[in-house]
């Protein structure tokens, strides 16, 4: 059952943003995010929209997938709608009741903030739907490849997350076993408050923990079997290569930042 | 010919108290060969396997891996290239996402350029007839092609010598045929010295060489046949013998004299029939 989890949320593909260097999609992220908290009128937030739009239309990922990476931050959307309404003070009263007043300029600010981070999250999901949890990886050191010279510990940070992304879909089958190890012998995992529900996965926890510091044991003895011993002096099989395609879209992307900043000075 | 394992009164305690795992052991292991360690659990075999890469430094005595002392800190990296090791667990010794990669791992930490790397992936997975799996997900192998992933990154390292501690111990039987087949063609074809560790005496069957441990030293040290033939000192050991070898034994018990070095099932049914036809032969001359 806990084998449907699916991981990092990838959707392969061969479409163009799909082939993007992964160290260019990261730093498009950033300036996405950027532009998005440049933008403060109806222009650059269509303009916003469109932008992602297209780059979701590029990307083939349907607009239902884009969506269903809402659903967890619905409540917090909400919230930020409802306070944004209410609290927001203004001249333009459309109605009054007990203690609250709505006015335009609250209508108008929660719009915006609702926008703001569904297109935060819709975009940033972009990224992950696009690209491997490994070119993630890999982009993220080399990104961060400067940060060596702070002593840093990068290509460390980086192996742990690419050994953590190969051992969930490990230990999710471990868990599995675990839990109808525990069922086989009566325990009840669905039954009762929550707490009591809580308490019953003490059981599989500790047998999971246990297991895995053993993996983690074996797994370093393997490693260092196979002659690792830290990032220095090390190839890889797959370099990333920049491609003139990866320039053009970082320059694309600039250019929305910059025109978003020059449409903020004229107040648009 | 120099030898490419050679431990020289080997000995090893995991504590100075506790009794010593291996005792005084010496051993030397031809180039080439395919060598089988069988020996019940708690013998000492993985113990000394951890030696032969430098995982584990000796107690007292020397291991020498293509004449370098593994005690010399500073070539651990040479002898890990010359011997590659593979575990019991498959799904504990890779490393990556994708077979590919994870068979370049060694190559990549071993600094060897990446147009080289991709030409030893390629040659390895095709060594272990893996190569259809290149883009594959580990984890949704077979406990069989798991292990054949594990050799092919041990093998990209181009190792001389591959030292499989107990590698079929986890895998239904016909994932244990697909790896011994493997690592037998590895050594006949290739020429790379196998160390195959195990408790299953049918693997051994194929080797050049069977060695037996018990208490941490080796108690037997011959071909397969010669070492099963003695049966008794094997069942003093808490070791059995392969099947085969059982039935002419217990044949013999009961009068026969037939040869228990005959180790697969044809040479097996071939001794008995030509004891049976002389037999035959002998109660036919009686009768005339």
């Amino acid at each position: 059952m806990l084998k449907n989890i699916t991981l990092g949320q990838y959707f392969p593909g061969n479409t163009i943003v799909h082939r993007l260097d992964p160290r260019t999609k990261l730093i498009l992220v950033i300036v996405y995010i950027a532009a998005l908290f440049t933008a403060y009128s109806y222009v650059s937030y269509a303009l916003m929209l469109v932008v992602l739009a297209s780059c979701m239309a590029l990307s083939a990922i349907r607009p239902a997938t884009a969506f269903r990476g809402l659903k967890p931050v619905l409540l917090i959307v909400v919230l930020t709608a409802v306070l944004n309404l209410l609290y927001t003070g203004g001249t333009h009263v459309i109605v009054k009741f007990w203690v609250f007043t709505i006015t335009w300029e609250g209508v108008r600010r929660a719009v915006f903030m609702v926008l703001r981070i569904m297109m935060l999250i819709t975009g940033t999901f972009l990224l992950t739907y696009t690209t491997s949890p490994v070119a993630l990886t890999d982009g993220l050191e080399l990104l961060l490849d400067p940060l060596k010279k702070l002593r840093v510990p990068v290509h460390e940070i980086s192996m742990m997350m690419s050994m953590a992304l190969r051992f969930i879909p490990t230990l999710i089958e471990e868990t599995d076993k675990i839990i109808s190890a525990q069922k086989a012998r009566g325990a009840d995992f669905e039954t009762g408050s929550l707490i009591q529900r809580a308490k019953a996965l003490l059981p599989v926890l500790v047998p999971l923990f246990v297991s895995a510091f053993r993996r983690a044991d074996e797994l370093a003895v393997a490693m260092e079997s196979r002659c690792y011993h830290g990032g220095e002096g090390r190839t890889r099989m797959n370099r990333l290569v920049w491609h003139r395609r990866d320039t053009a879209a970082l320059l694309l992307g600039l250019a929305l930042l910059a025109g978003m900043i020059v449409l903020r000075r004229f107040g648009l | 010919m120099e030898a490419i394992v050679q431990a020289e009164q080997l000995t090893f305690t995991y504590a100075p108290d506790k009794p010593p795992v291996l005792e005084g052991l010496n051993l030397a292991i031809e180039p080439g060969s395919f060598v089988a360690v069988l020996g019940h659990n708690g013998s000492g075999k993985s113990t000394l396997a951890k030696h032969m890469n430098a995982s584990l430094l000796p107690s007292g005595g020397r291991m020498l891996v293509a004449g370098i002392d593994t005690a010399d800190e500073a070539l651990t990296l040479e002898i890990r290239r010359t011997v590659g090791m593979v575990f019991q667990n498959p799904d504990n010794q890779l490393v990556a996402n994708v077979v590919e990669d994870d068979v370049a791992f060694a190559p990549e930490n071993l600094g060897v350029p990446s147009d080289e790397i991709r030409r030893r992936v390629d040659r390895a997975l095709e060594l272990v007839g893996m190569q259809d799996y290149r883009l594959h997900a580990p984890h949704l192998l077979s406990g069989g092609q798991k292990q054949r992933v594990a050799i092919a990154g041990v093998l990209a390292m181009q190792p001389k010598c591959i030292v499989l501690d107990e590698p079929t111990a986890m895998l239904d039987p016909a994932g244990r045929r697909e790896v011994v087949d493997t690592v037998t063609r590895l050594c006949r074809q290739e020429q790379v010295t196998i160390i195959l560790i195990t408790h299953h005496m049918d693997e051994c069957i194929g080797a050049d060489r069977l060695i037996v441990m018990s208490d941490g030293s080796v108690i037997a040290d011959g071909t397969p046949g010669a070492v099963f033939s003695q049966v008794e000192r094997m069942r003093a050991a808490g070791l059995d013998v392969p099947e085969t070898t059982e039935l002419l034994w217990r044949l013999n018990q009961s009068g026969f004299s037939l040869p228990l070095d005959a180790l697969t099932t044809s040479d097996c049914a071939q001794a008995i029939a030509a004891a049976l036809h002389k037999i035959k032969e002998y109660t036919d001359g009686a009768c005339h």
